[in-house]
């Protein structure tokens, strides 16, 4: 049996506010395959965002626990989870988040110069294969917010992950441009066999996922794949 | 809209930047503090000098001079002491004297002052125990400084011998009105009685003796009017005349004008918190640009928007100058202690409204004035920013009004200057200065950045990659960050240059070839055998002992020397008495100025000193036996005073030698290094003309311990009562006691511009804070362990350091050399470990307050990534 690339079983997660505890994400459990192209939907405060630190190891839970590619978050440090995230998982945000200060080309040798890897080729490979060939040596307020997500996708894949985060990718742009970053996700998806992890509640968006699992109160609702 | 939206805006922008504001509020605090304190005590040093002038000077006039008083002197005096009641006087005379303490066998060179009874007239010279000082006109005792007793290991009841007089210690002097404490660092003072001075015999021929009468006028009012009226002719002999206005006035024009100074070192700080002002207001504008969209959107003028944050700078610009000014009332009580030893008036500390006023007015116009230039920016912001930030590019066409405010900033910090100064050239040279120094830092700065830019160091590690392209990537904080630093790194380290310089003049070099450390002088000829023997049967070196004749000049080139300015009705003439004056109506022009009145204590000898070196004309080849007594004397004459005298190679100089003309030709010139311990002249005289003048002897000889040196001056006092002896190791102790405490009260306020400068540096990183709390936050998201990250911030901070601190100190050191040569006129050397030590303070700094305001970076989760919204 192959171990699969994400798990997360009983995960939980409360905060105190205003003195009462507040629950966040109820006893999430479910398994990402190798290669799998995951939905995460729900509405506005239904956890995913919260899910989605979770599972990248951006923040510990309350209980339970996640494994990514067999290594269990709970028995890592704040810098060796960020070293298991330098070396496989990539990220997309909604509001792109690239370093404002560092130009396109800079911002997508990021994941690479971390691990210690030639950077620049692959960098100017990757802006090409976004189709900003030739814009990498503009800084981020020089570009659209469409470019600026490629740039950030380029970012994402620079280090070869295994697994991609990403958080409403399309949430700040048209839809025709929106459109055309998730189709570049998933080329990049066929081409790399990275796994997908989307978080939306953009049901289009969803719709090509082949798995959707949908969450509301912090629970999972529905969880079933796609035609 | 009406005026108040501004104030309104202005208030309700600022509740989300208040701590950013504050910084604002910091950057002139330091410099008003400063100001404050160093105006303020400056201002109560004025009412304390014309408070205490009449102490001060202790009599309504003065009559001092190098030799005693002639007859008709003592007449005028007695003319001038006529009226109901009669005046009085009282003669002190000073001169330096071997105090030898029997008991202890502790000898120590002294400054005797002879007094006669009523002295002083006004103020009260305190002893202790208490009430003492009338009892000195009892006759046989003494009054001594309390250093003296310590030198000695005496105390009260001991005997203190001076010459061939014997005197109780009756107590010790606590307080003289008018002396300023570090003076008796050189010779602790001795006063005895007048009567009693003939019985020390140390008034003899050759000494150097003060003559000064101190008078009580029948009517005081009219010290001024006798002063002015018979000033020119005392002059002629060689008598000056002081009042107690004169006296107020030199020591409030003098202490003004070092108040004057030592204010510029607080407008440095003040000026760097401008900066600070100017550099957080450029970037605090930056992320307000989205702010400012909206508010133009909704329909807010640009001139609204513009005068909204003007208000915030100027409101944080008063802020800062009222915490600055209570400050710097703080501080300024501290200051007596740092300089109290060099006041000669004892300084009431008060509140001094003016200098409180003028401080918050300066700290807010700097506040102004500075934060002006980037506030421009805020009426070209387009409202387009809110729908795409790429427009907040202005235009880069040059604002005429940014020109009008550049201008403004630079005619502010020259009247700021100026003002300070009381002097616009020597304002504008300051300002000058600091403009040299501003500019070199920021196109240092500005040359690291586009030069690492350039020739990028790519085969480095990563982390040291990405913190170097930090110093040249947008928002860096490059150049405000050297600029701030480094000035205040250029002040201290310019004064430590400086002072270091000066003192190693006067230090022993260990290394350096063996030079005498101990100087016997006023030896009469008929000792000098005896204390020769003494020496070497102690086995110490005794080369050939120096010579000194004291002579006045008579005529230069036949040019008679004038007395000064004589009216031609001189109150003092009295036919009886011949004057030089009398032939200066017929002859040629006569010559005048301090280098042909003053008295020469001129040698002879055969050959040149180490410390000498020949510029023009021939050494004589000649002994006492060659010399032709038909000829005039051949001299050699030192550079500077033949330049004052105006006399070349050939001039010929007629010569008073107590009474005795002594004709001489110059037929070489000098330049001699003064700052060796060593007897040096101005004019040497061939061997012979002088062999028979009456002179004194000098004796120059090295002992290593500095017991040994203690044992032989005892032993020289008891033999040689009248010989006195210098200590090179104590005249350095004191020098270099009195220029720590002169360079502790600069130093002290250069500190405030180094906080203003960490201020500064502690608001440039706080406004970059959010752009490097975003990155190192993504960074750590991508994968960058903390260790990664705090790799990258040292990286950045210790090249700026770095940078910052080679530039100020090359600057600093060109500043030092320039001041060794052409103000002290002393060598220069740097002291290069010292510098590496300055260094490393400076990066140590640097790095510091970078990574104290760069912890957050560290600590944040980078869950809040996800969070935080654009």
């Amino acid at each position: 049996m192959t171990q699969p690339m994400l798990l997360s079983e009983g995960l939980t997660q409360t905060y105190l506010s205003g003195g009462r505890e507040l629950t966040v994400l109820n006893n999430i459990t479910f398994e990402v395959e190798r290669g799998g192209f995951v939905a995460i939907v729900g509405p506005s405060g239904s956890g995913k965002t919260t899910l989605l630190g979770l599972l990248a190891g951006l923040d510990r839970p309350s209980a339970g626990r996640v494994v990514l590619d067999g290594h269990d978050l709970a028995d890592l440090s704040e810098d060796d989870r960020a070293r298991l995230r330098s070396e496989k998982v990539g990220f997309v945000f909604q509001s792109f988040h690239l370093i404002s200060t560092l130009t396109a080309r800079e911002n997508v040798q990021v994941p690479l110069e971390l691990r210690g890897e030639p950077a620049e080729a692959r960098a100017e490979e990757l802006l090409e294969r976004v189709g900003l060939g030739g814009r990498s040596h503009h800084y981020p307020t020089q570009l659209s917010g469409g470019e600026q997500q490629r740039v950030a996708l380029a970012r994402a894949f620079a280090a070869r992950p295994q697994i991609l985060f990403a958080d409403e990718p399309t949430g700040n742009l048209d839809a025709k441009t929106g459109a055309g970053i998730v189709e570049l996700m998933m080329e990049l998806n066929r081409e790399l066999g990275t796994t997908l992890v989307l978080v939306t509640h953009d049901p289009e968006l969803a719709g090509k996922a082949r798995r959707i699992i949908r969450l509301a109160d912090g629970a999972v609702v529905e969880d079933h794949a796609t035609a | 809209m009406k005026p108040g939206f501004v104030f309104q805006l202005a208030w309700r922008e600022s509740r989300k930047a208040r701590r950013r504001l504050l910084l604002l509020v910091g950057s002139v605090t330091a410099g008003v503090a400063a100001l404050v304190a160093i105006n303020g005590f400056t201002e109560n040093l004025q009412v304390s000098v014309a408070e205490q002038a009449q102490a001060m000077l202790g009599a309504d006039l003065e009559l001092g001079s190098r030799q005693p008083f002639s007859e008709r002197v003592e007449s005028l005096v007695d003319t001038l002491l006529t009226g109901t009641p009669p005046g009085r006087k009282a003669a002190v005379t000073s001169f330096a004297g071997m105090a030898y303490v029997g008991r202890t066998e502790g000898a120590r060179l002294v400054q005797v002052r002879a007094v006669e009874p009523g002295y002083p007239f006004y103020g009260s010279i305190t002893t202790e125990p208490a009430g003492r000082w009338g009892n000195l006109a009892l006759g046989g005792r003494t009054l001594v400084d309390g250093a003296l007793l310590a030198a000695l290991g005496a105390r009260v009841g001991d005997t203190l011998s001076l010459g061939e007089g014997r005197f109780l210690i009756d107590g010790v002097v606590t307080n003289v009105p008018g002396d300023v404490g570090v003076t008796s660092a050189f010779g602790p003072r001795v006063y005895i009685p007048a009567a009693d001075l003939e019985a020390t015999g140390l008034v003899r021929f050759g000494s150097r003796v003060d003559y000064d009468l101190y008078l009580k006028l029948p009517d005081a009012a009219v010290a001024q009017e006798i002063a002015s009226k018979y000033r020119l002719s005392l002059r002629g002999e060689r008598v000056r005349i002081e009042t107690v206005e004169d006296d107020r006035e030199d020591l409030t024009d003098a202490l003004t004008r070092l108040g004057n100074y030592l204010g510029l070192v607080a407008l440095i700080a003040l000026l760097l918190g401008g900066l600070g002002v100017a550099s957080a207001t450029h970037l605090f504008i930056r992320q307000k640009l989205d702010t400012i969209a909206v508010l133009r959107c909704l329909g807010a003028t640009a001139r609204q928007v513009f005068l909204a944050y003007l208000v915030q700078a100027l409101a944080m610009g008063a802020l800062g100058s009222l915490v600055g000014a209570t400050l710097g009332v703080l501080v300024q009580q501290t200051l007596p202690l740092l300089v109290a030893d060099l006041l000669p008036v004892d300084v009431e500390i008060s509140i001094a409204p003016r200098a409180v006023l003028l401080g918050i007015a300066l700290g807010v116009w700097v506040a102004t004035v500075f934060a002006l230039l980037p506030l421009l920016a805020v009426r070209r912001v387009s409202p387009l920013v809110t729908l795409r930030r790429a427009t907040e590019t202005t235009s880069s066409r040059r604002d005429p009004v940014a020109w009008g405010a550049a201008l403004l900033l630079a005619a502010s910090v020259v009247g700021l200057a100026s003002v300070q100064v009381g002097s616009l050239r020597d304002g504008a040279v300051f300002a000058g200065g600091v403009g040299a120094v501003v500019l070199v830092l920021w196109l240092s700065a500005l040359g690291l950045s586009k030069g690492i830019r350039r020739w990028f160091p790519s085969g480095l590690p990563y982390l040291w990659r990405q913190g170097l392209a930090n110093l040249y990537r947008p928002a860096n904080q490059t150049v405000t960050v050297v600029l701030a630093l480094g000035f205040g790194a250029f002040l201290l380290s310019t004064l430590f240059l400086v002072q270091h310089n000066l003192l190693r003049e006067f230090r022993l070099g260990g290394t350096e070839v063996v030079r005498p450390n101990l100087m016997f002088f006023d030896i009469q000829p008929d000792q000098a055998g005896p204390l020769s023997d003494l020496l070497e049967t102690g086995g110490f070196e005794s080369p050939p002992m120096v010579p000194i004749v004291p002579m006045r000049i008579l005529s230069v080139d036949d040019r008679p020397v004038t007395r000064g300015r004589v009216p031609d009705d001189d109150p003092l003439d009295d036919p009886a008495v011949d004057s030089v004056e009398a032939d200066s109506a017929s002859g040629p022009r006569p010559i005048g100025g301090w280098a042909a009145r003053r008295e020469y204590r001129s040698t002879y000898r055969s050959g040149l000193t180490d410390t000498e070196r020949l510029v023009s004309g021939e050494w004589w080849d000649s002994t006492a036996a060659t010399w032709d007594p038909g000829t005039p004397a051949r001299i050699s004459v030192e550079t500077d005073v033949a330049r004052e005298l105006g006399v070349e190679l050939g001039s010929s100089i007629v010569w008073d030698v107590q009474g005795v003309q002594i004709p001489s030709r110059v037929t070489s010139l000098r330049e001699v290094n003064w700052n060796r311990f060593q007897t040096n002249f101005f004019v040497v005289f061939e061997p012979g003309p002088l062999d028979r003048a009456p002179q004194m002897l000098v004796s120059l000889t090295r002992v290593d311990s500095a017991a040994a040196r203690g044992a032989l001056q005892r032993r020289v006092a008891e033999r040689f009562p009248n010989v006195s002896a210098i200590d090179l190791a104590q005249v350095q102790q004191a020098i270099e006691g009195i220029l720590d405490k002169a360079v502790l009260a600069v130093r002290f306020l250069a500190l405030f511009s180094l906080a203003a400068g960490v201020i500064v540096l502690l608001g440039a990183i706080t406004t970059a804070r959010l752009e490097r709390l975003r990155e190192g936050v993504l960074l750590k998201t991508l994968g960058a362990t903390r260790r990664q990250v705090l790799w990258i911030l040292v990286a950045e901070y210790v090249a700026i350091g770095v940078l910052a601190a080679t530039v100020s100190i090359v600057l600093s050191s060109t500043a030092g050399w320039a001041l060794a040569k052409w103000v002290f006129e002393a060598p220069y050397r740097l002291p290069a470990l010292s510098l590496v030590g300055l260094t490393g303070v400076i990066v140590g700094v640097t790095l510091f307050v970078g990574l104290v305001s760069g912890a957050e970076v560290l600590k944040r989760p980078p869950l809040e990534v996800l969070r935080t919204e654009t």
